[in-house]
């Protein structure tokens, strides 16, 4: 009966992963520069790999590999922010510009 | 339905969705229009092959990939950082 709900929480958990992953995917294409696609990527992104990962976690009756799915989520969630971070960053030294749409912009380039 | 045909229909249906989701990044990768685009690209890349080898994790029940998605999270955060650092650096050089 527990390994029932699990299963179903876990196929639950990987739609929804899926489904944000492939919600990043839109966002990189439809939006219109690349701070506004990064918060697509990065957020979006690490979400549905953590899901997917959380998955992998409720199925498994190893231990082991329930600590390397939540290892490998944390890690997600820690070094997609920092790069997302880095990279705008970088960009905007480079000189990218914003969109035209954008109203507020709190760095001096 | 019991869980664990839900499970593997579940796991089906999302390779199917990250396999469309690694298309239009790849998209993204090829169109630019600019370096910064493309490395984002590829971050992301990166971040959706984890879940997708996450996904093939729950369909095939072989554990032993879930130390390849970790490995490649590891290597696609190091190489955004280093391609970010290549950004920033060729910037400053046009500058001075």
């Amino acid at each position: 009966m527990m390994v029932q709900v699990l299963q179903y929480l876990a196929a639950a958990s990987v739609l929804l992963g899926a489904m944000f992953g492939l919600l990043a995917a839109i966002g990189i294409v439809r939006l219109p520069d690349l701070y506004t696609r990064l918060h697509a990527a990065s957020k979006a992104g690490a979400v549905g790999s953590g899901l997917i990962l959380i998955a992998v976690a409720l199925i498994s009756t190893d231990g082991a590999v329930i600590l390397r799915a939540i290892l490998g989520i944390i890690f997600l969630l820690l070094s997609t922010p920092i790069a997302a971070h880095l990279l705008a960053r970088a960009a905007h030294k480079a000189g990218e510009m914003p969109t035209v749409a954008t109203t507020i912009e709190e760095i001096d380039g | 339905m019991n869980g664990a045909e839900a499970l593997l229909w579940a796991a089906d249906i999302a390779i199917g969705l990250l396999l469309l989701a690694l298309l239009l990044v790849i998209y993204r990768l090829a169109r630019g229009p600019n370096l910064g685009d493309r490395i984002m690209a590829l971050d992301t890349l990166t971040i959706l092959a984890v879940g997708l080898i996450g996904a093939l994790t729950v369909r095939t029940g072989l554990t032993l990939y879930l130390d390849i998605a970790i490995a490649i999270a590891l290597v696609g955060f190091l190489s955004t950082v280093a391609l970010a650092r290549y950004l920033l650096n060729r910037a400053q050089g046009e500058q001075q």
